[in-house]
């Protein structure tokens, strides 16, 4: 919302406040500032009315006039000034940039030369100044100002025209678009500010002499207009006034009109839509101008479109419109979008002669709805989608009925329609607002009166009810936002108690010590193990492309491939949710290693995602949290990585090669086994696979964090090393290839008994003298007993109790 | 006899003395000491010699032989000494050469954030939870009590999932025309939800965080469309605004410096009520907005001269979301006029990039090596 500062001035006094005192006050009371700039020429005192005593063709350029303007006692003698407009003459009035102005562009005027004639400032069209797009020649403030004239030559332009100002952009929240009218800001800065809010331009004490018009005050004139009619025909439209103008004389706004709009960010157009604007920028209550007499039939009917029907709208398109959503028809069919878009077929044109002018309220939601669907947040579209008080059209409509006939020469016929039923409503209860709950919820205690006269300096009516209770009445245009005790007590909070709160500490009142659980601390444990090993965390994108799955070289069925789709991508590259962490993996490393990393060594914990039933919430789609890790390397090293993490975790885990996973080294890979279920993967990832990420080779394991950190013991029991030397001894034994490592520690382990403390394989070896699918493990065995030294006749017994399971049971024959 | 011993013995000495190295003196040792040497035979001797001179030969005798000992022992150490000096200095290496590489893992700066504020707020007594990343329209939305017609919810502002043939149909059929296509499924646009998940099966009083990962469909340097939030939950029978006043004090001087301050701004947030967003005072000027640290005293960039940073937003539990706890538990044990509370949120790349000066959200996803091990 851009409000122009001195626009704002005339609502509510700002005497001792400058724009930034306004911006910070009102920052601190719940209405943000989004920027501060200046509108116009940026030296405004520099740019004063001129009078063009003579004006002769430039005698080197075709183009180009010179000439003398008076610009009395800002200039010794008469500037001269050469000027390119065609429309520059002796004898008109100018607004003239003296030297050292600096244009609404930045740009400064300085003393030149111009094809060799000296030229002493600038003559200033509509445009340069910043007010509207009429650029065609110089402004010439007769035909823009009455009595130019009669203005000595010298006067600041800004005395007879404003056409510079500070402008404040606010940044509104959704539950305030009272807040997007400045006359809702004036009030929120006479109430942060303790300044004098004048009265509303709509209500007969700020009417210009006092006598005008009230809003809400029945219309002497009735409720008809003869030829008219308006039939609402759905609640959704709670209420719909409309009245008529005759003799509307359609053409340009008048300069002032014309440079407030242009400060507050809206284009002039012409005298009657530019009214329609400035009403709803001083208001926030949109309104509708219709040319009166190309309303077929003078009847406008409001009510719900049915599914599939079509309108045309302003914008020149066809639109097809859903069930519920909202237009008006004459006798023709539908003619407006109703609250969204006007319709072509009864828009005001140069011609138009008769406005009926519509002022309406509509359900907030259905036209959020609509406006959403068609991607059509008008000005008009964002006030009404945000659901405005049916109070409101009595505003505009007599605001926008003073400028009609003060700036269009319009003439009202007939009364004002005003259907709808918000007034069979029942006027809502006060609010009951008691002391303690204010003390309660805010930690301080705000004194009734206090209370009271924040409120009433926001427009609410405060009653006192006895025993630390008020009644307070919601004015109309809070009365969406402001419907508990809760709100007012925030309106209290923001206005009077938030800025100098003491802050104080609660008290834990769980009797538990407040800690990670053992989840969240072995979560933290794995990632450490990982940074010890060398490893860099990365975070990738949870978001990839539905042709990943085809990279990782997954069939369509594989489960891994089914990817969670976005109904709303940004874009084919983040149109799904990643399947598997891998991919992300996968695209980091090649990111730095086509940036020149050499040895790319990383993991990352997090979310992955697949379109099936998830077991723990069956109607969301399945996801887990997974811990994966890549290096430039073999399998081993990947395995080497995971003994470190689950090692650290103190879960004990099996591996169980595989060659059914699309993306991993058929003959160096592995599922990953803790107790009966396979918690993950490991391997080397397919060359195929490698090849399209640009990557020589990588090695991964990939664990689900969801099934591992649950076996995460608690804690570890103590296990008594005892003061009494292990044994050790090695043993390489060959066996036929299809004996896998770990089958033969099974049976060493088992054969060895209670003593055994560690039995692993630490070589394996084939080639000379291992004969042909064979191969020679080397296992290194250590046993030991808590309460003694053991005894060469022990360790004997158990090494060939070894010797003996590995050659019945794995036909391994010692070597050697 | 007895002069040859002394003959032998200083002949001995003088040899000794004037060995130069540790192996010559291993080689006198040798000479003099060793089986086939003077000395020692002399000694052996002794028992031939007549009974009156086996005392004297013998004594002396045994002395020179020890007395040599003693003299090859004392020179070897000396020269072992100084031998190992000299192969020491001959051993120096430039040790300003680099060391063996050794890898340096780190964790990512997200993480590292994610940590440091997670260990403050369990410091301020606060548990840690977690929660799903794909959410449903009601735990995101309709529980925290965001109007049907509130921005938030526009395909603009928010991820949905398509609809899937794979999972059930949602109970709630929703409008086909809703943002949702009817799917009601989305992705979180905050941890918030788990405030709803964390009332529903857990009795007040409720001190809770909630670290992650969340998603909104916006992209430039201060917007990605996953990022990373904390949000916090305080509700028992008196907590109350001073409250968290009290809290987020407590943690912006924790994370940002003792001297910070805070203050509260007025704000709206559906889900609570009163709202306030929350600036930090700027910890690059003190506050003041201006660097006075830095030649010419320019207005500070990183507070824009306002002298305040925003890092979050909160307030106090809307009692229409206690209300909706309620229903769904089918009990009162929220009931809004016993129990009340506060709720905030902040963006944990938010306050990475303030802490260290990241100037593009977009490098902390982008997963550059020689950007994330800065922080390792």
């Amino acid at each position: 919302m851009k409000v122009p500062f001195h626009w704002l001035g005339e609502h509510v006094d700002l005497a001792g406040l400058d724009p930034a005192e306004v911006a910070r006050l009102l920052n601190l009371t719940g209405t943000e500032l989004d920027r501060l700039h200046h509108h116009g020429v940026q030296t405004p005192d520099s740019v004063v009315v001129g009078r063009v005593l003579t004006c002769e063709k430039h005698p080197d350029a075709d183009r180009l006039n010179v000439t003398t303007v008076d610009v009395g006692p800002r200039a010794e003698a008469p500037l001269q000034i050469v000027c390119g407009a065609p429309n520059v003459a002796a004898g008109q009035v100018v607004p003239v940039a003296l030297v050292g102005t600096v244009m609404p562009d930045g740009l400064k005027i300085k003393k030149a030369k111009l094809r060799g004639q000296r030229s002493e400032g600038m003559i200033c069209s509509a445009r340069e100044l910043g007010l509207g797009d009429d650029h065609a020649g110089i402004l010439s403030l007769a035909e823009a100002l009455p009595d130019a004239a009669a203005i000595a030559p010298g006067t600041p332009l800004s005395d007879v025209l404003p056409h510079a100002d500070d402008v404040l952009e606010f940044e509104i929240t959704p539950n305030r678009p009272d807040c997007l009218g400045i006359y809702g800001i004036a009030r929120e800065v006479s109430a942060a500010a303790g300044a004098t809010l004048r009265p509303a331009p709509w209500t007969r004490a700020g009417s210009p002499d006092g006598a005008g018009e009230e809003a809400g005050d029945p219309d002497p004139a009735g409720g008809t207009i003869e030829g008219f009619s308006v039939d609402v025909r759905t609640d959704r439209c709670p209420r719909f006034t409309a009245r008529l103008f005759a003799d509307v004389v359609v053409g340009p706004s008048p300069l002032w009109l014309q440079a407030r709009l242009a400060a507050a960010g809206q284009r002039a157009i012409n005298n009657v839509v530019d009214v329609t604007n400035y009403v709803m920028l001083v208001t926030g209550q949109p309104l509708h101008a219709f040319d009166a007499d190309r309303i077929a039939g003078g009847t406008l009917v409001v009510r719900e479109a049915a599914d599939g029907e079509t309108i045309d709208t302003l914008d020149d398109q066809t639109r097809a419109l859903r069930a519920g959503e909202l237009v008006i028809d004459d006798a023709d069919g539908p003619t407006s979008l109703a609250a969204v878009m006007g319709g072509a077929r009864s828009e005001v044109h140069d011609g138009t002669t008769r406005v009926l002018l519509e002022v309406a309220a509509w359900d907030g939601p259905t036209v959020h709805r609509t406006a959403q669907r068609l991607g059509l947040f008008s000005e008009a579209a964002t006030r009404f989608a945000k659901g405005l008080a049916p109070e409101q059209a009595a505003w505009a409509q007599v605001l926008a009925t003073r400028l009609l006939v003060e700036l269009a020469g319009a003439r009202r016929v007939g009364g004002t329609i005003d259907e709808g039923r918000w007034r069979t409503a029942a006027a809502p209860d006060p609010i009951v607002l008691r002391d303690e709950r204010v003390t309660e919820l805010l930690g301080t205690a705000v004194p009734g009166e206090r209370q009271a006269a924040l409120l009433t300096s926001l427009g609410f009516a405060v009653e006192e009810a006895g025993e630390g209770r008020r009644h307070v009445r919601v004015p109309p245009e809070r009365r969406a936002d402001v419907t508990r005790e809760i709100d007012l007590i925030e309106e209290i909070a923001r206005i009077g108690v938030v800025a100098d709160l003491e802050p104080t500490l609660p008290t834990r009142r769980r009797l538990t010590a407040a800690r990670l659980t053992p989840a969240q601390r072995a979560r933290r444990r794995a990632e450490d193990a990982l940074v010890g090993r060398g490893l860099q965390e990365v975070a990738g994108w949870s978001f990839t492309d539905a042709g990943a799955a085809g990279r990782l070289g997954l069939a369509e069925d594989d489960p891994r491939a089914a990817a969670v789709r976005l109904a709303n991508p940004l874009s084919e590259d983040q149109a799904v949710l990643r399947p598997t962490i891998l991919v992300s993996l996968l695209d980091v490393a090649r990111h730095n290693r086509s940036r020149g990393v050499q040895d790319v060594r990383i993991f990352e914990t997090g979310t992955v995602f697949r379109d099936q039933p998830d077991p723990r919430r069956p109607d969301m789609p399945f996801e887990h949290l997974a811990l994966a890790a890549l290096v430039q390397d073999d399998v081993f090293a990947a395995k080497g990585l995971l003994e470190a993490v689950l090692g650290a975790l103190h879960v004990p885990f099996g591996v169980e090669a595989t060659d059914q996973i699309a993306f991993l080294h058929p003959g160096r890979a592995a599922a990953v086994r803790v107790g009966d279920a396979t918690v993950g993967l490991l391997g080397e990832v397919h060359p195929r696979v490698t090849d399209r990420w640009d990557l020589p080779r990588a090695a991964v394991f990939m664990i689900d964090l969801d099934q591992v950190l649950p076996a995460v013991p608690d804690d570890v029991p103590f296990h008594d090393v005892g003061p009494f030397p292990d044994a050790r001894f090695d043993l390489a034994v060959v066996v036929a290839d299809a004996v896998t490592a770990a089958r033969v520690v099974d049976v060493a382990r088992a054969a060895a008994g209670p003593l055994a403390e560690e039995v692993a394989v630490f070589d394996a070896y084939r080639g000379t003298g291992i004969e042909d699918g064979h191969v020679s493990l080397a296992l290194r065995v250590r046993l030991r007993a808590a309460d003694r030294t053991l005894t060469d006749e022990e360790i004997g017994g158990v090494r060939a109790a070894i010797v003996a399971a590995l050659e019945t049971e794995v036909g391994g024959t010692l070597r050697g | 006899m007895l002069d040859r011993i002394d003959e032998l013995r200083t002949a001995g000495e003088a040899d000794v003395a004037s060995a130069t190295t540790t192996e010559e003196l291993e080689a006198l040792r040798v000479r003099l000491l060793g089986r086939k040497a003077e000395l020692p035979n002399l000694l052996r001797g002794v028992s031939d010699l007549p009974p009156q001179e086996r005392g004297a030969v013998g004594k002396a005798a045994n002395q020179a032989r020890q007395a040599l000992q003693a003299l090859i022992d004392e020179r070897i150490a000396t020269l072992a000494d100084a031998e190992l000096d000299a192969r020491l200095v001959a051993d120096r290496v430039d040790v300003t050469l680099p060391g063996r590489p050794e890898p340096v893992g780190g964790l990512h700066l997200i993480t590292r954030v994610r940590r440091e504020i997670e260990d403050v707020f369990l410091g301020l007594g606060f548990d840690v939870v977690e929660g799903p990343e794909t959410e449903t329209v009601h735990y995101n939305f309709d529980a925290l009590n965001h109007a049907s017609n509130h921005p938030a919810r526009d395909r603009a502002d928010t991820f949905y999932l398509a609809p899937s043939t794979r999972l059930p149909a949602v109970e709630r059929p929703g409008d086909p025309d809703a943002e949702d296509g009817g799917s009601a499924r989305l992705l979180r646009t905050h941890t918030s939800p788990m405030q709803i998940r964390t009332m529903e099966r857990q009795d007040p009083p409720v001190a809770v965080i909630v670290p992650g990962r969340v998603y909104r469909p916006d992209s430039d340097a201060t917007h990605t469309p996953q990022f990373h939030q904390v949000e916090g939950l305080w509700v028992d029978v008196d907590i109350t605004l001073a409250d968290l006043k009290g809290v987020l004090l407590s943690f912006a001087r924790a994370i940002f410096g003792d001297e910070r301050e805070i203050r509260l701004r007025p704000h709206f947030f559906p889900f609570t009520e009163p709202s306030v967003e929350v600036d930090v005072s700027c910890f690059a000027c003190g506050g003041s907005g201006i660097r006075a640290d830095q030649p010419g005293h320019p207005r500070c960039g990183l507070c824009k001269g306002t002298g305040w940073i925003e890092i979050l937003g909160s307030g106090l539990v809307d009692p229409n979301v206690l209300r909706a706890v309620n229903e769904t538990r089918g009990d009162d044990a929220y009931d809004p006029e016993r129990v009340q509370g506060f709720a905030f949120g902040m963006g944990i790349e938010r306050i990475a990039m303030l802490r260290h000066g990241v100037p593009d959200l977009r490098l902390l996803y982008e997963n550059d090596l020689r950007v994330l091990e800065q922080w390792a």
